[in-house]
């Protein structure tokens, strides 16, 4: 029998769920982390994230990612991944480089979708991830115009 | 075919580090937008990035939908010898380029 409690219990679970397939969440975020990073240590700091604080148009924000690193045979950094927080998926991207790269930066241009965090984790060679955050405020999102 | 811009020194002294910068004409669609009809427009980005100095791979990257149309990819790499700095882009929809940029080491 349906009761009050019960149709409204159902009623909030069918508005939810949408929503929860539609955005990348903390939770998503959290989990995208987890697979690359799995259960070791996350360490703060050697990363430097270059993102405009506040951007006014999110279909194209420059991002740099810079980790402290001598980048020799014995002490470089493997892999730089990058997350965010409020777009569809939590992915922006993976860059795979090695002793041969000089230097560790990488830049491209993203898509934000909301005002939200950006994660960088750096992957060292002795297997060990460092970690930054940024906080960037969107004021006209990517993806919400149409196409004509 | 996709147009493509690589800029790289032409040349370099062996040991020195240099930046390599891409550009390349794509439309990056998310699969997460509707078009004018109301249907979601399907998905059509570069998903894999690589470059070859002198045929072995010194960088590599997948890319995602959150990388904006027309991916600009700029990185780095040490002079080590003359020769080919080859960019390889692949994606949705069949979509592969390539790009080949001549380096002088002395």
């Amino acid at each position: 029998m349906t009761t009050r409690r019960t149709f409204l219990a159902g009623a909030a679970a069918i508005t939810l769920l949408p929503l929860a397939s539609a955005y990348a969440t903390p939770e998503a975020l959290q989990a995208a982390i987890k697979e690359i990073v799995g259960g070791a240590k996350l360490n703060e700091g050697r990363v430097t994230i270059d993102l405009p604080p506040l951007v006014e148009n999110g279909n194209t924000v420059p991002l740099t990612i810079s980790v402290e690193s001598p980048m020799t045979e014995a002490d470089h950094i493997k892999a730089i991944h990058v997350f965010n927080e409020k777009n569809p998926q939590p992915h922006v991207f993976n860059a795979w480089l090695g002793p041969r790269a000089g230097k560790a930066v990488v830049a491209t241009r993203i898509k934000l979708g909301d005002t939200q965090k950006i994660v960088a984790i750096a992957e060292t060679s002795d297997g060990a991830f460092w970690t930054a955050r940024a906080d960037v405020i969107v004021t006209i999102a990517a993806c919400i115009e149409d196409i004509n | 075919m996709a147009s493509v811009l690589v800029n790289i020194p032409k040349k370099m002294k062996k040991g020195e580090i240099f930046e390599i910068k891409s550009l390349i004409s794509h439309v990056m669609e998310t699969g997460f937008r509707p078009g004018t009809n109301g249907r979601i427009i399907p998905r059509n980005i570069i998903e894999h990035f690589t470059c070859t100095y002198n045929g072995v791979e010194i960088f590599r990257m997948t890319l995602s939908p959150a990388i904006a149309a027309n991916p600009f990819i700029v990185f780095s790499t040490v002079a080590t010898e003359s020769g080919a700095i080859v960019l390889k882009w692949t994606g949705d929809e069949g979509f592969a380029a390539e790009e080949t940029a001549m380096i002088v080491v002395e």
